[in-house]
């Protein structure tokens, strides 16, 4: 597999702030979104959700496509909902694979810089097209492109105005890895100039590559909201589990129990495995056992900081 | 010509159910040849060929597949959010779709009724027709341009009021040829050129305002949709 670089993203020249507050929506009496609010600046986040989560309705809300039942959905504090002004700060990739299958690549995407009345249509097209490295096929038509290339397509599409703010439903589906690799560089890029990205996935790998920061919906609620290694550390009734390697296992073990933030200690093989209620307590404490001991800590990793773990206690919460 | 004009022509033309909308205009055509060849008299063949087959099917049945075709098929596949996802005014979006609806329904009816109407009767006759149909067009497609942002399901709805109201009832109930766009456009046609191979049941002036009345109503109820459009509901 080659790797590619990832065409840079102009820097942003101005920010712009997604916030939702108090958001509802329900269709009958399903509640699909349930009481969300956040505010999404600068940078990549995560929106992760098993199925069902109510992810892509709030994801349309955002982009002006769903009215909330409740709430209001603002973007630099004008609402998104029958406002078609915000589509000049704003991009969406939504899950529907629908492209103008009868266009090529570039008529298509030219197509959208002439309707966003960009000043130079062509040269925005050829540079959102080399932006997702579709230049060599972007002269056939797009009926005839795989399912990661179509994709690729309409990402080009939603980035020719070059927004401040990207939506993203599910863009990895599809993809190939070596160009799911191309995307996420591709997210990260923006994110490092400045955009707002938000991309939604149910794949937890995914989310865990391309960005720390997650809106993680569960059953339409807004279950958890920030970096999801810290979102960990706030689970103080969930104990956090370290893989431990010193000079003298067995030495540490015996001292590690008789501290009050321990709640277990496994002996193995590999070394120990140590619950602790209290992450901040025990980081600080373990050095301090070890000295006092004679042991050496060689390896000491968080074993449930994972966003899979984050993810999981969540779902169960 | 517009972007959103070009994307809609391309996006009509380079379907097949464009293919759909021959068959009906060369009927009509063929028709009122063999009729004229075969020595018919125009006072028979006349009125259901050119009524009967050209105004109540082909003109309505045509904008029905255009009309919905220029906005529902984007709706129906999805495609539609990308020129959504621009800043243009609603309008400068329905109107070109409109536009181009109206014209190639226009086009489609008009030449086959000229035609029609020049064997039955005069270039007159032919010109009225044409004349009459191309307002008609833009009656009907605006009417079902906006149906396809009133229901999911516009080609089912425009098969109602053309087959049911128009086909059935005013022919029936009187009073309901106040509500039909095919009545406003035979008044149009015998105002252009009298004849007695169209029998009207509306006044012109009836006929005249109710017409500008759907156009204008139909448009800016697109408009307003449009402006609301929301994506239909994924929970996922």
């Amino acid at each position: 597999m080659t790797m590619t670089n990832t065409a840079p993203a102009a820097t942003a020249t101005t920010t712009s702030t997604l916030d939702l507050a108090g958001v509802s929506r329900w269709y009958g009496n399903v509640v699909a979104v349930n009481n969300v609010s956040m505010s999404l600046g600068p940078g990549v986040t995560g929106l992760l959700g098993p199925n069902g989560a109510g992810k892509t309705t709030l994801l349309h809300m955002m982009a002006g496509f769903l009215t909330p039942s409740r709430g209001q959905v603002t973007l630099d504090g004008r609402p998104t909902w029958r406002n078609p002004e915000v589509y000049r700060r704003l991009g969406l990739v939504s899950e529907r694979e629908a492209v103008h299958s009868f266009l090529t690549a570039y008529e298509f995407v030219l197509a959208t810089a002439k309707l966003h009345k960009l000043p130079d249509p062509q040269a925005a097209a050829r540079r959102a097209i080399d932006l997702v490295e579709m230049a060599d096929a972007q002269d056939r038509r797009i009926g005839t492109y795989s399912k990661g290339m179509r994709q690729r397509t309409r990402v080009a599409a939603a980035l020719v105005h070059d927004p401040q703010v990207l939506l993203l439903d599910e863009p990895f589906n599809g993809m190939d890895p070596r160009q799911r690799l191309h995307m996420m560089e591709l997210l990260h890029s923006l994110g490092d100039a400045g955009r707002t990205i938000l991309f939604s996935s149910h794949i937890l790998e995914e989310v865990e590559q391309v960005s720390g920061t997650v809106q993680v919906m569960v059953a339409g609620r807004l279950a958890a909201s920030g970096d999801f290694r810290t979102i960990r550390r706030l689970m103080t009734n969930r104990p956090h589990v370290f893989a431990i390697r010193s000079t003298d296992d067995r030495a540490l073990a015996v001292a590690l129990m008789a501290e009050s933030s321990v709640s277990g200690v496994e002996l193995g093989r590999e070394g120990l495995t140590v619950r602790a209620g209290d992450y901040g307590a025990f980081t600080r404490m373990l050095p301090k056992v070890a000295l006092a001991r004679g042991v050496r800590v060689q390896q000491l990793v968080p074993e449930d900081e994972s966003l899979e773990s984050v993810f999981s206690y969540l779902v169960e919460a | 010509m517009s972007t959103v004009s070009w994307i809609t022509m391309r996006g009509l033309f380079g379907r097949r159910r464009f293919l759909l909308l021959l068959p009906l205009p060369i009927l009509l055509v063929g028709l009122a040849v063999l009729s004229r060849a075969l020595g018919v008299t125009p006072a028979d063949w006349g009125p259901p060929v050119l009524v009967g087959l050209g105004l109540a099917v082909v003109l309505p049945v045509v904008a029905l597949i255009v009309g919905t075709g220029v906005l529902g098929a984007e709706i129906d596949d999805g495609t539609v959010v990308h020129v959504l996802t621009t800043p243009l005014p609603r309008w400068q979006i329905v109107l070109p779709k409109l536009a181009v609806a109206a014209g190639a329904t226009a086009v489609t009816v008009a030449v086959p009724l000229f035609a029609a109407g020049l064997l039955a009767d005069s270039v007159r006759l032919g010109a009225a027709l044409a004349v009459a149909a191309s307002v008609g067009a833009l009656a009907y497609t605006a009417l079902f341009v906006a149906a396809s942002l009133l229901t999911r399901r516009p080609v089912l709805l425009g098969l109602v009021y053309v087959l049911i109201w128009e086909g059935l009832l005013s022919n029936v109930v009187t009073g309901t040829r106040v509500l039909s766009i095919q009545h406003y456009v035979i008044a149009l046609a015998d105002r252009l050129a009298p004849t007695n191979l169209l029998s009207t049941t509306v006044s012109v002036s009836v006929a005249a305002v109710m017409t500008a009345l759907i156009i204008i109503a139909a448009t800016f109820l697109s408009i307003d949709r449009l402006r609301s459009f929301s994506v239909a509901g994924e929970t996922s």
